[in-house]
């Protein structure tokens, strides 16, 4: 992925920035300009804002082909996070046996390595998300500063 | 509006077609379509494309030009339109040569789809495919395309009771299908156990739940019902045409176990037809995965929602039963070179609707129906044909 286009979305991709519609009151992530709900009445009113990066699990699967530059962590948990917010988000899955994950589970965002752009390119870092019960060991890449 | 009817049908065989490009398969299946409608070169008015991404798969975009040129068109400067919509290219170029009759901007057309993916590396084609869905928001952190699919199955398990045996029914009935028609990649008959051991590419998907890499061709032709006679004996008339979208990624949609995209665009065909889903007698639907035919049975109305599992462990949707589906061998078995898939689709039904699908057919089908998915749902496209007695 060239550069710039994974500078732009950097405050996403670190700290889940999503959008609010003040018309509404719903949230979106990634961010959207326009909300689906309110159309034309929401142009001027989606406002920026930084979720908890907590949820549970809407779905998942486990991968066993992966695309490549995934080929080292497979097989691996991929899932759609609903945030409690509201809105999902597509993330992998880390720190947990595959086993383990079941829809309705509680998840927390962590800050991980995703890829790289080929040797000693840069070296791309996002959400990834944890089981709620390791908040203690994994606080380091917690993404939710309160 | 005029109504419209297919006058002529061709396809190439689909599989790993290592000897010929992209432009030999294109123009096959449209000689063979011509020479099926008894036209000739300067008849046809306009043609159309469906492609997905011929850009990644051989580096070549423009190939709505390139087609017209090989088929010798070059000279005559009719009007050659690509139509792209992920794996959805193939029945929305149908639609968009659907529209140029029905509206009397054109009379003769031929629409095709051509896909050629074996010309790269099966990674790179895994890479091509997840194009269809969000780039920055899926596959960025590591989804695949199957791995979408699986999303749903899992769900569809968990709201549903669906099974993975009922999945691998799917692949079972499609490679019994597939092994009566000549033109498909598989020609073999599978078991339950070879499908559920198979090795896993995104649990709860096993390499039997997937459609395959496939390089094809199909090409149909179009005419005003009320020229059709002059060409041909058996017209099959598209009584209904629906096309509607969805969000791109499918974490966005409230619901992942139905693609409202494909209730949208069915909904709009069966009104147009004026006919109920119990009206159709044989459907092609977009089993681009297991799990996709038994969710698109149940969005096209075949089935309650949550019943499709069940459907196909009933024999629901053998060749014999209430609504035989994928009688071709579906995506899964005939194969799926994603932007001809569509008109491949639209193909088996005209050969169902003429009572020319041999081994494969349905007795007495008069209505069929062909539903093609791009990407996760994003877009659905639905039509529905009839034979004109
Ligand atoms: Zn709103």
């Amino acid at each position: 992925m060239a550069i710039p286009r994974f500078w732009r979305h950097i405050g996403s991709r670190y700290n889940l920035v999503g959008t609010k519609c003040k018309v509404c009151g719903k949230v979106y992530f990634p961010p959207r300009d326009v909300c689906p709900v309110c159309h034309r009445k929401s142009l001027g009113s989606m406002e920026r804002v930084k979720l908890s990066g907590s949820g549970k699990i809407y779905s998942y699967t486990v991968i066993h082909t992966p695309q490549k530059d995934f080929e080292m962590q497979t097989p691996y948990v991929m899932a759609i996070v609903e945030l409690d917010e509201g809105p999902r988000v597509t993330a992998q899955i880390v720190d947990c046996d595959p086993s383990e994950v079941h829809i309705g589970m509680r998840v927390r965002a962590v800050l991980r390595r995703i890829g790289e752009d080929g040797e000693g390119g840069i070296i791309y870092y996002g959400y990834k998300f944890v089981p709620e019960r390791t908040s203690a060991k994994g606080a380091q890449g917690h993404l939710s500063v309160k | 509006m005029r109504r419209v009817a297919i006058i002529g049908v061709g396809t190439t065989k689909f599989g790993e077609l290592w000897d010929k490009s992209l432009r030999d398969i294109g123009i096959e299946a449209g000689i063979k379509a011509i020479e099926d409608a008894n036209i000739s070169g300067s008849d046809i008015d306009a043609i159309y494309v469906g492609n997905m991404s011929a850009g990644n798969f051989i580096n070549q975009e423009h190939v709505a030009a390139l087609i017209a040129d090989y088929a010798g068109l070059a000279k005559r400067h009719i009007p050659a339109t690509r139509v792209e919509s992920a794996c959805a290219s193939g029945g929305l170029a149908l639609r968009h040569g659907f529209m140029a009759v029905a509206s009397g901007i054109h009379d003769i057309v031929v629409v095709g789809g051509a896909e050629k993916m074996t010309d790269v590396s099966g990674a790179d084609a895994t890479a091509t495919l997840i194009m269809a869905a969000d780039q920055e928001w899926e596959a960025f952190v590591g989804m695949t395309f199957p791995g979408l699919y699986a999303m749903m199955a899992v769900r569809h398990m968990y709201e549903y009771g669906t099974t993975k045996e009922q999945l691998a029914m799917v692949a079972v009935k499609n490679h019994r299908n597939g092994a009566l028609n000549p033109n498909a990649q598989f020609r073999r008959e599978i078991d339950l156990d070879t499908a559920l051991n198979a090795p896993m590419i995104a649990y709860p998907l096993g390499l039997y739940d997937c459609s395959p890499v496939t390089d094809g061709a199909s090409a149909v032709v179009l005419a005003p019902l009320e020229m059709a006679k002059k060409y041909t004996d058996t017209p099959i008339e598209i009584i209904g045409s629906g096309q509607a979208s969805e969000s791109l990624a499918l974490h966005d949609r409230e619901d992942i176990c139905t693609m409202k995209s494909t209730v949208f665009a069915a909904r709009e065909a069966y009104k147009m037809a004026g006919i109920m889903p119990s009206d159709v007698d044989v459907a092609e639907v977009h089993d681009c995965f297991t799990i996709n035919e038994i969710i698109a049975t149940e969005d096209l109305g075949f089935f309650k929602k949550g019943e499709g599992g069940k459907a196909v462990e009933e024999g629901l949707t053998e060749r014999d039963g209430e609504i035989p589906v994928n009688t071709s061998g579906g995506l899964k078995a005939k194969g799926h070179p994603v932007g001809a898939t569509g008109i491949a689709q639209a193909v088996e039904i005209v050969y169902q609707l003429r009572g020319e699908a041999g081994k494969r057919q349905v007795d007495g089908a008069e209505i069929g129906l062909a539903h093609n998915v791009g990407g996760t749902g994003a877009t659905a496209v639905v039509h529905i044909m009839r034979r004109v007695n």
